[in-house]
């Protein structure tokens, strides 16, 4: 039991945390942009090395430097906004997905370019783990994961229920074309969508890079999890995306778990494909996810 | 000496050019024809380029194979086992939307990259299958081989080409070319619209089937990172929207236009200092990419039907 | 005076053929106008013109003196005008009290807590369903709900698409009377209706469209005991 927690149950919580950060921004972006966004890993990948050439420079936690990588996302996903997606708005969405795929190889290329396609670290050496009651070992990395993407999510919360910005999210993502004649700025709720879904996204990708290392295709690599997550939790609905983030995350860690006598019950290479494998059944069978999601 | 080393490269560079237009004409029936957005392209390539491996292979021990058997059968297995894997997906995929099928498709060519990395006892992981035979492999080897597979490769674009215009030009390539326009008329007229996009799904997957197959024999050597999965699914997508009109004509002419800006633009990196030349490859994805929102922007007329509403009214 | 809002010679549609063409329509200030006619003879799309979700074709529409053709739909609101479309008017997932609140973001300059006061004063009905995501309320509440969001900008002018559409007879009474009060404060009504003999009852000015164009105007009662009108769209009888 205590090593069913100490080594899946924690991970397992972690991992969601981090796919739950980055599918409240899919989720946003396809509730407001209507579209999926297959670029939003890089964007995570892209807010980890801004972090992380932060660390090179000044001598501080990475954790601390996290405000170098999210301005470099936010600035990235909104210079791409502008350049790319704008320009295919009014027409049918399937040309913003497929210029989304552009900005994905445009973003891993960069990042291959400019920082070498090598595995990189944050910080080199391995940190003690904090004990608890003499039994729990929790990596403090893990601790600092699973907190903050809570304190986020409560904070998320009460961005989209209490301020005028939240509020006028939610209408466009409910109809964009009420939005208007209501008069809301639809230009001003996308660049907060932007803004919002690069901030989580970069915290989501450092986060990834802390606990393994960061590489060009940290972001690429969880993206199919992260749509999982986002239909889970149901288009539009970024609060489900995190619970559906956190499940997801369950599923793929605990899967692997000996349930059954000595083996693992999913072989661990096939791990990432639980979250696929979840997505695919939900696509066929409840599309609009555990909190009842548009249908798009 | 230079010439015959050009010669060759273009020999090179149409075998390549031609493996991709396979893989274009296969994509323009998918989504030219069927409208469906598959980005799973490098999971189907990749099965029939294991499958045509595994059917031509001599025994070994460390793979499947053991058939021996001549290529063409190679490439009939191949356009088989991928058309099985496109069944599969579309039964799955082909009622969803262009986005979840996207996303859909992408996993799907994921877990079949994890199957050949991980069931070594079929496809010998990430080790791969060599002596992958050429065509005529006993009577002629080294470059006039190449001719003799340039020859076969653009045989083969040949009758995929006949295959889907024929498909373009009968009533069954109508009957799609109604659904695209308005699926929930056509439905209504009585036809079976799942059934129809599934017949072109697995049609077009079991073009990249062969494709895949193609790459195989031409590399004699099969590994689960031979091509970039992402390059291929990508670079193919970026040919089909360049290539412009959607018929097939534009879909040869993108591949080999987009090939050549991929294999020039080697030249060109090649030459740079070392320390760039290392990310030569990565810069010229990062141009391709840039190719592509502009091709996007510009070019993408005839890709799929607009219903843009006119400045002017009729009279 | 020059009339609150001006349309002149106004051809719109979707694309292809135009649904209206050389509509004229005046509305002066502080009244109640409506327009009428068959069905498809392109009453809504002569309000969504109004708010540049057609295709203009050609002709103008003046507000208050500004020419507005075709200008962005979210710069509506700020320069004072608030359209209520037919249907789908609500936000579902938000709650009576954010849909009302998502009325004043475009109109900062608007006393936010006093529009909310005249709002609720018009609809008590809302005061315990503030908290409800509008999209379970029943049909004649959420109609309240468009209203009451539209008001919230304190606007000059309202438009209303078949405010009436689809509610039951004990709505429909509430509704005219409501607009009647609406138009007491100040606001100036423009408003497509199906139930043309009871709209016609409230109007100052009537205007009905066949076609997509311009087939009679006059005041309420004009048309009303007009024997033409009467036979084709008031279901023919005595005049009211």
């Amino acid at each position: 039991m205590i090593d069913f927690i100490n080594f899946y149950l924690i991970p397992a919580l972690t991992l969601g945390s981090i796919y739950a950060l980055g599918a409240v921004g899919i989720s946003m972006i396809f509730g407001i942009l209507r579209f999926a966004h297959f670029a939003h890993g890089d964007v995570m990948t892209i807010g980890a090395y801004g972090t992380l050439t932060a660390v090179w420079f000044i001598p501080l936690p990475p954790l601390l430097l996290l405000p170098f990588g999210i301005g470099l996302a936010i600035a990235s996903a909104l210079a791409v906004d502008y350049f790319f997606y704008k320009p295919l708005r009014k027409l049918p969405t399937i040309y913003t997905v497929i210029s989304s795929f552009g900005v994905a190889l445009i973003f891993r290329s960069l990042a291959q370019i400019l920082w070498s396609a090598e595995n990189q670290v944050f910080v080199r050496g391995v940190t003690a783990p904090i004990i608890l009651f003499d039994t729990f070992r929790i990596s403090a990395l893990h601790a600092q994961a699973i907190v903050i993407t809570a304190l986020i999510a409560v904070a998320l919360h009460l961005f989209l229920t209490r301020s005028r910005t939240g509020r006028s999210m939610r209408a466009v993502a409910d109809d964009p074309e009420l939005a208007s004649v209501a008069g809301l700025d639809t230009e001003n709720v996308i660049r907060w969508t932007w803004i919002i879904g690069a901030s989580l996204a970069a915290i989501a990708g450092v986060f990834a890079g802390l606990d393994t290392d960061v590489h060009p295709n940290l972001g690429w690599n969880l993206l199919l999890p992260m749509f999982a997550a986002t239909i889970l939790g149901g288009i539009g609905k970024p609060m489900g995306a995190m619970a559906g983030g956190i499940i997801i995350g369950l599923a793929e860690e605990i899967s692997t778990y000996n349930w059954i006598g000595e083996e693992s019950l999913i072989s661990p290479s096939y791990k990432t494909a639980v979250g696929f494998f979840i997505m695919v059944v939900l696509l066929i069978f409840r599309p609009q996810g555990l909190f009842k999601g548009r249908l798009m | 000496m230079e010439l015959t080393g050009l010669f060759f490269f273009l020999v090179g560079f149409l075998i390549m050019g031609g493996i991709y237009a396979v893989l274009c004409i296969a994509l323009n029936i998918q989504w030219g024809m069927g409208g469906l957005f598959n980005a799973g392209i490098a999971g189907f390539f990749a099965v029939g380029a294991y499958a045509s491996a595994i059917a031509t292979t001599a025994f070994s021990e460390k793979h499947l194979g053991g058939f021996g058997l001549p290529i063409p059968i190679g490439l009939l297995a191949a356009a088989a086992v991928a058309g099985v894997a496109g069944w599969a997906v579309a039964k799955i995929c082909v009622r969803l939307r262009s986005d979840y099928l996207a996303m859909a498709s992408i996993g799907i060519a994921e877990i079949l990259r994890l199957v050949i990395v991980n069931e070594e006892w079929i496809t010998n992981g990430s080790l791969g299958i060599s002596g992958i035979p050429r065509p005529f492999d006993g009577w002629v080897q080294g470059r006039p081989a190449d001719l003799i597979f340039l020859a076969t490769v653009w045989i083969v674009v040949l009758i995929a080409y006949l295959i889907s215009e024929r498909l373009h030009d009968s009533p069954w390539g109508r009957t799609l070319r109604a659904i695209r326009d308005n699926e929930d008329a056509a439905r209504a007229a009585g036809k079976d619209v799942e059934w129809l996009k599934l017949q072109t799904f697995v049609i077009g997957a079991a073009l990249m089937g062969v494709a895949g197959g193609l790459s195989a024999h031409y590399f004699k050597f099969l590994s689960p990172s031979a091509t970039e999965p992402l390059l291929v699914t990508f670079l193919v997508w970026v040919m089909l929207m360049a290539g412009g009109s959607g018929n097939n004509r534009g879909a040869i002419a993108g591949g080999l236009g987009i090939w050549a800006i991929w294999s020039f633009t080697e030249i060109f990196t090649n030459r740079l200092p070392p320390e760039w030349a290392t990310r030569s490859s990565y810069i010229r994805m990062l141009l391709i990419g840039l190719i592509l929102q502009f091709v996007l922007q510009r070019y993408r007329s005839g890709l799929i039907p607009e219903k843009s509403p006119p400045v002017r009214f009729k009279d | 005076m020059t009339a609150v809002l001006s349309i002149r010679k106004l051809t719109a549609g979707y694309g292809g053929v135009p649904i209206i063409e050389d509509v004229d329509l005046e509305v002066e200030a502080e009244t109640v106008s409506v327009i009428i006619g068959p069905n498809g003879a392109g009453k809504s799309t002569l309000l969504k013109s109004i708010c540049s979700l057609t295709v203009i074709g050609s002709g103008s529409v003046f507000f208050r003196g500004d020419n507005i053709t075709g200008i962005p739909t979210a710069r509506l609101v700020p320069k004072g005008i608030a359209a209520v479309p037919q249907s789908r008017n609500v936000f579902a997932t938000l709650t009576v009290a954010e849909n009302l609140d998502v009325g004043t973001y475009a109109t900062p300059f608007v006393d936010r807590s006093r529009a909310e006061e005249q709002v609720l004063a018009l609809f008590p009905d809302l005061k315990a369903k503030l908290a409800q995501p509008a999209g379970e309320l029943s049909g004649g509440q959420r109609q309240m709900v468009a209203i009451g969001r539209a008001l919230m900008s304190e606007p000059k002018l309202l438009l209303l698409d078949e405010p009436t559409a689809g509610l039951s007879p004990a709505y429909l009474e509430k509704i005219f009377d409501l607009i009647l009060a609406i138009r007491q404060t100040g606001v100036t009504i423009l408003m497509v209706e199906q139930n043309a003999r009871q709209a016609l009852s409230i109007a100052d000015q009537g205007h009905v469209l066949v076609n997509g164009r311009n087939f009679i105007s006059g005041t309420g009662h004009e048309l009303l005991a007009n024997d033409n009108v009467r036979r084709s769209f008031l279901g023919g009888g005595q005049a009211a």
